[in-house]
């Protein structure tokens, strides 16, 4: 104990009971605990209070019956765009994106591209408070694949249907596959964006015989070497094409019946992946799993050319990633305009040449091999699919309400998780 | 008055209330206490609220009182939780035991063989994983380890091990992430602890005719034995409930309860089956550290702080 503690000349500078208060337990420990434990009760009750209940999405869904025409008519043009994409996910050439400046260029509409999407639950986890408030969410335009949250954006009233008067091109340059997607018929709310294929790839220095069927990826030869996608819409998807059975008409028999060959499938996988399975497969702990046909094509042109894609006989999945117009967006009309310009030969060659999944405007594939002069890409099937890859692509099954998501989610959880 | 001569004046001494005498330890004690409320009491309270409310994200959960969760999910569940449990108890177990082993040889090293001057620089390197960031660091390791990554091709060259061998995806990759990523806080309180041993002690115990091996096993063992204790808490609770090593590591049959409790929450959204799962944890959690608190804990512990 220093000496400044100790009462001398100077006057007591401490207490010598407030050290002894400091360094030992003297007094009544019952009347100290009470009043904490009062403070406790009082914070913890209201602690408990405010978690009782967690609001759904149902409660806070956004104003119905708006008459769009009247909307449209009403929205004012702005010089500025919001847009939320996901990464690596626009033409980039030394951090210019010549798309987006020849939009600028044509309509004097400035651009604010944001690649912050990372997933669509975590993006609509970040957006949903303000929609559901009707709150300005600052985007004008995002990207989000179709699906459950794609669902849930169009049920709660987050979107703005679209001023199809004003997309001439999506109607002459688009791809049938993307016209009147099953998730959003008539396209009243989205135009897709890219398109994706989900189908097999294999090591082709593992694995010396043809792969063409789901049935591969249940060949004991393979044990411990096939990976499965630990996205259950993804593996249940491919359980049912396996079977024959079009995901979109599928009956919860259908699921049920489906899993009996994921379970006997289940000891000769090595795992059940996130994206990362693209980088076991270059790595070679998978010889053979199921994968998109994107992260083929970007695998083959950076060092991996021994992987190869497959559409599986039975059938592949095609997904959509979509371009969307949120309530309460402030730049509605260069929304719309940027839709309509993207659905050019030029401007998806453009963007096609450098993203290369699923190009929605099969005539950038002239553009790009005549005036990007880059065949690699224009003649690539993966890229620019042929009829026939179309015609074996299916659709994700759309869930009627959460009761049936929950269902799917039951049925095919119980693989990945064990 | 000659009292007055002699003593100078000096302002009255008044004595202080009660309430200052008394307060200052709890008024300290304040903010951890707000600590521990904000960050553990209140969270474990609302988890277990969570955990009896019924619904669904789409029209919303309440409180229905719902304790026939915890049955449905250790009885009759499609998804076999409790084998997750245990699978991630025995991690935990695994881990901290070979962490000792690995920990206490380097703890040892530094705080005894090695000179004053090298003693930062080595607790530095210990630490120095910690400059990257955990999932890299441990994504890293799935590239490392991978089947034609550095490891593995090397071990087939010197034809070692069959075609078919294989360290990704099985409960041994886990274990070595855990221990990997859990190792310094092994290492660093068992050498705070063996670093405090009086050396003369060391000395009196040779005096006293003890061979290395006594001298080691009679008083360095028994000295450092706080320094084990925090440790063990420090490493068992966080390979428990650790979700990232068993997803970037593990492959089939790695599944941890960490995972279960994150997919529940994140990809599910059954805020419900989360919040019963990490009651269910922290309880377990709870009870085995109070009973090892119990039989180990020693009393010196906060010397080492």
């Amino acid at each position: 104990m220093s000496a400044g503690a100790l009462p001398g000349n100077g006057g007591p500078v401490f207490d010598p009971a407030l050290w002894r208060g400091l360094t030992q337990r003297r007094m009544s420990r019952r009347d100290a605990l009470g009043v904490v434990g009062k403070g406790a009760g009082l914070l913890s009750m209201a602690a408990l209070l405010a978690s009782c209940g967690i609001a759904g999405s149902a409660e806070r869904r956004g104003a119905a019956n708006i008459d769009w025409a009247t909307f449209w008519k009403d929205q004012k043009t702005t010089k500025q765009l919001n847009f939320a994409n996901w990464p690596l996910y626009i033409d980039s050439d030394h951090g210019k994106t010549v798309s987006l400046e020849l939009f600028t260029k044509a309509t004097g509409i400035k651009v604010n591209y944001q690649p912050v999407i990372q997933g669509d639950d975590s993006f609509y986890a970040t957006v949903e408070p303000e929609l559901a408030a009707q709150e300005v969410t600052g985007y004008d335009l995002m990207v989000i694949t179709n699906g459950w949250y794609f669902s849930q954006l169009v049920e709660n009233g987050f979107l703005n249907e679209l001023d199809l008067s004003k997309l001439p091109n999506f109607f002459e340059y688009s791809s049938p596959l993307v016209k009147n997607p099953s998730y959003d018929p008539g396209n009243k709310h989205s135009v897709t964006w890219q398109t994706g294929f989900t189908g097999i790839a294999y090591n082709t220095k593992m694995i010396k015989r043809e792969i063409t069927s789901f049935n591969d990826l249940a060949d004991p030869a393979f044990k411990g070497h096939v990976g499965m996608m630990n996205d259950n819409v993804e593996l249940g998807s491919a359980a049912l094409l396996r079977m024959g059975v079009d995901p979109v008409s599928s009956t919860m028999a259908d699921w049920k019946e489906s899993t009996k060959w994921l379970e006997k499938q289940r000891p000769l996988v090595a795992g059940y992946y996130d994206q990362s399975y693209i980088s076991h497969l270059e790595n070679g702990d998978t010889w053979i799993s199921q994968a998109y046909s994107g992260d083929i094509f970007q695998a083959n042109l950076s060092g991996y050319p021994h992987l190869k894609y497959v559409t599986p006989k039975e059938g592949q999945i095609v997904w959509h990633d979509n371009m969307v117009i949120p309530r309460q967006a402030q730049n509605a009309l260069s929304a719309l305009a940027w839709m309509n310009f993207y659905y050019t030969p030029k401007i998806a060659g453009i963007v096609e040449d450098w993203v290369s999944y699923v190009c929605p405007v099969p005539a950038a594939q002239d553009y790009i091999l005549d005036v990007i002069k880059d065949p690699t890409v224009a003649n690539s099937p993966l890229v620019f699919p042929s009829a026939q890859t179309d015609k074996l692509s299916h659709s994700y099954y759309i869930y009627r309400d959460y009761n049936d998501y929950q269902s799917w989610n039951d049925t095919f959880n119980p693989i990945i998780e064990s | 008055m000659s009292t007055d001569l002699i003593e100078p004046a000096r302002p009255a001494y008044r004595q202080p209330s009660w309430l200052r005498r008394h307060s200052p330890p709890y008024w300290l004690s304040l903010v951890g206490g707000g600590w521990m409320l904000l960050f553990f009491l209140i969270p474990l309270a609302s988890g277990l609220i969570v955990s009896l409310e019924t619904g669904n994200p789409v029209s919303g959960y309440t409180l229905t009182w719902n304790w026939h969760i915890y049955s449905q999910l250790f009885v009759h569940s499609d998804i076999p939780y409790m084998t997750f449990f245990i699978r991630s108890l025995y991690y935990g177990i695994a881990t901290t035991i070979l962490s000792i082993l690995i920990a206490y040889p380097m703890a040892y090293f530094i705080a005894f063989r090695v000179s004053v001057r090298w003693k930062s620089p080595l607790i530095l390197l210990v630490l120095l994983s910690f400059f990257v960031s955990f999932v890299i660091r441990t994504d890293m390791w799935s590239f490392v380890l991978a089947q034609q990554g550095f490891v593995i091709t090397t071990l087939h060259k010197l034809h070692l091990v069959s075609s078919n061998f294989h360290i990704l995806g099985t409960s041994n990759a886990v274990i070595g992430g855990d221990i990997y990523n859990n190792l310094p806080f092994m290492v660093l309180p068992i050498y705070v602890a063996l670093e405090r041993i009086d050396r003369r002690i060391l000395e009196a115990a040779r005096d006293l005719y003890s061979n290395g091996r006594q001298v080691f096993v009679r008083v360095v063992l028994p000295l450092s034995r706080a320094g084990i204790f925090a440790g063990v808490l420090l490493v068992f609770i966080t390979t428990v409930g650790d979700p990232v090593n068993s997803s970037l590591l593990g492959g089939v049959g790695t599944y941890t309860i960490g995972q279960a409790i994150q997919d529940s929450y994140l990809t599910n959204q059954q805020f419900n089956v989360a919040a019963a799962l990490s009651t269910v944890l922290m309880v377990i959690l709870g009870i085995i550290m109070f009973a090892y608190a119990t039989i180990f804990g020693t009393e010196n512990l906060e010397n080492l702080v």
